[in-house]
């Protein structure tokens, strides 16, 4: 049934009908609302049998999953941020026991300096940790990603992690038709783990492995991840088939079949981006947009048939590698190689800011007119870029850079040094 | 960038007043008209005092955009000293419409030359705070303004914008709230007949 409710209340609702048995998370921004309505749902008996377990920090939340999924529970965590970051460790640990928990990542920007704000830098820093990541476009797809992201985790025995735009999805109010809970029961058979741990036959998992048989149980590791290049799409497709609609996979064409320029992009940016695609159709460019569903696995294949026939790809990215420049790009130039297509990389969306269909046409127009470099930074304030590069140049004690541009934008943030 | 059947709503409020939720319940009310609605707020660090805006967008078709909206149809204001402190009126569109949170006069708060600027009748201020202290015993707005809304826009009629009310906020907020929406309604159409204008919801109506 559809519904006009807020993303983080549809992937809360949906999360509960997925019946994990335990959720353990620590809140943070943009995250908190998720959790909060988990456990409400644990509180007032309509997710039942679950244990909602409060930890100190997210290194612990992750922790308690990776225990209960090691003891055979379906087990569900959230964060973002400096969250993810906090959780590193245990994050490898999770992969690499090869343990299906479902988490979502509430997409924020990493500090110093410190910013509540949307961009993809969370996830993309944990990009190699062993994890699938799902990206969400709008909150619809959220919610049944989650529905999904169980079901793969477990037949792969892998853990996933749904990333959905903190703020601008998570604090969204749009129509969502959350999954009916009787079809959710029957896309998702209870969870029958791969390994147990049983107090009744003990066992230990994890074991210590030197350089005798590491590099094989890497090498493991990837090809299952490289199993899961089939196991999404069918995924999907049944999905598809007992809901009704399409959601999640690898990738998305849109108007990109014949399309000369096309702009490749994940989670939310995508809507503002067709919109400017289809203004630019109407005037007669040929372009397209290629949305990335699954970041990991990289579906080489899949992006390289989207853009195999376009003259250039323009990657934009909300995160930034520094000292590289894009992240995404450098998967999609991989995925190219032969074509010789040029492949640009613009950095958007940094730390909140937003990307306007105005700012897209810009750039699109100087895209399509060959005017792009390599690396570009949508709306980037290059003035305010070169006062503080002069000031660094002039003086050796130049002070903090954040403090510094805050200065410069007028928001007051301590004082001159 | 809005299609000219997306019609884009921004709240201004401070941090407490309920700007968001006045985003998130007129999307819920466009909702249940049958129309599709997103709403989204700007956060800062929430505080409460701190400057807050919040979005709401309707269309008849699916939303894509998600970017904030830049030209507003029409201006909700939580809090007039926000005059003082924020670009309210930036880039509200010349046919826009603007409702202010005041039981002074658009004139009184210098906002006179604002007003003249957009169509006679689209800009109003309506003493919000008072109505709602009198249903709830707090002066909190933002549900009082969702009924003058509906009235000046004629975007919404009241029953939905009621029905959003009374379903977030448990009874008895919920009625005292719908009874301020519905006082507030009444009041903004009383002084557009007072101003012969046309009636804006059957105006927006028989164009639809």
């Amino acid at each position: 049934m559809l519904r006009q409710i807020e993303g983080s209340a549809a992937v809360a609702e949906t999360v509960a009908r997925c019946r994990p048995e335990v959720v353990c998370a620590y809140p943070i921004s943009p995250q908190t609302h998720i959790v909060e309505g988990l456990s409400d749902l644990v509180r007032n008996g309509e997710l039942s049998p679950c244990e909602y377990m409060t930890v100190e920090s997210e290194f612990a939340a992750l922790s308690v999953c990776i225990g209960a999924s090691a003891a055979g529970a379906r087990a569900y965590t959230a964060t973002a941020s400096q969250g993810l970051l906090y959780m590193a460790e245990a994050l490898y640990n999770a992969s690499g026991l090869g343990l299906p928990i479902v988490m979502t990542v509430a997409n924020r920007a990493i500090g110093a300096p410190i910013n509540i704000w949307n961009d993809h830098s969370d996830t993309m820093s944990q990009r190699d940790c062993g994890w699938l990541q799902l990206y969400a476009e709008d909150n619809q797809e959220a919610a049944d990603l989650h529905v999904q992201a169980f079901r793969i985790a477990e037949r792969l025995s892998l853990p996933v992690m749904v990333c959905m735009d903190g703020f601008i999805l998570t604090h969204a109010f749009e129509r969502i038709d959350v999954p009916e809970a009787a079809a959710v029961d029957a896309f998702l058979p209870p969870f029958e783990p791969r390994q147990l741990l049983d107090p009744a036959e003990p066992m230990t998992i994890g074991a210590m492995v030197g350089p005798e048989a590491f590099a094989e149980v890497k090498y493991l590791a990837h090809a299952k991840q490289l199993q899961a290049l089939d196991v999404i799409p069918e995924a999907a497709a049944e999905f598809e088939s007992a809901f009704g609609r399409p959601s999640g996979g690898l990738v998305r064409c849109y108007r990109c079949d014949d399309a000369g320029t096309v702009v490749v992009a994940l989670g939310s940016v995508l809507g503002t981006i067709e919109d400017t695609v289809d203004e630019l159709r109407e005037e007669g460019v040929s372009i397209g947009a290629l949305a990335i569903k699954s970041f990991r696995p990289f579906p080489m294949e899949a992006v390289r048939d989207a853009l195999a026939g376009a003259r250039r790809v323009v990657v934009l990215e909300k995160a930034l590698a520094v000292g590289r420049g894009g992240i995404v790009s450098a998967d999609v130039g991989m995925a190219l190689r032969g074509l010789h297509l040029p492949v640009h990389t613009v950095v958007a969306g940094l730390g909140g800011r937003a990307i306007t269909g105005a700012s897209l046409r810009r750039l699109l127009d100087a895209a399509v007119a060959d005017e792009l470099g390599d690396l570009e930074f949508l709306d980037l304030d290059w003035n305010r870029v070169g006062a503080e590069l002069r000031r660094m140049a002039d003086s050796e004690r130049s002070g903090p850079h954040a403090e510094n541009i805050l200065r410069e934008v007028g928001v007051v943030a301590g004082r001159p040094h | 960038m809005a299609e000219s059947a997306t019609f884009e709503v921004r709240v201004h409020g401070r941090g407490g007043q309920g700007a968001v939720t006045a985003a998130e319940l007129l999307s819920v009310a466009a909702f249940d008209e049958g129309r599709h609605a997103q709403a989204f707020p700007s956060f800062g660090s929430e505080r409460t005092g701190a400057p807050v805006v919040s979005f709401c967008r309707f269309s008849e078709g699916p939303i894509r955009t998600r970017e904030p909206v830049a030209s507003p149809d029409a201006l909700i204001v939580l809090d007039p000293t926000l005059v003082h402190q924020v670009d309210l009126f930036a880039g509200l569109r010349p046919d826009g419409y603007l409702l202010l949170s005041s039981s002074r006069r658009l004139a009184e708060l210098g906002l006179g030359e604002v007003a003249e600027r957009l169509r006679p009748g689209h800009a109003l201020s309506i003493p919000a705070r008072e109505v709602a202290r009198r249903h709830l015993g707090k002066p909190l707005p933002n549900a009082a303004l969702l009924g003058g809304f509906a009235a000046l826009t004629g975007q919404l009629s009241l029953p939905p914008v009621e029905a959003a009310i009374r379903e977030r906020f448990p009874s008895p907020a919920g009625e005292a709230n719908a009874a301020a929406a519905a006082e507030c309604f009444e009041l903004v159409r009383q002084i557009r007949a007072e101003s012969e204008v046309p009636d804006a919801s059957t105006q927006e109506r028989s164009r639809a």
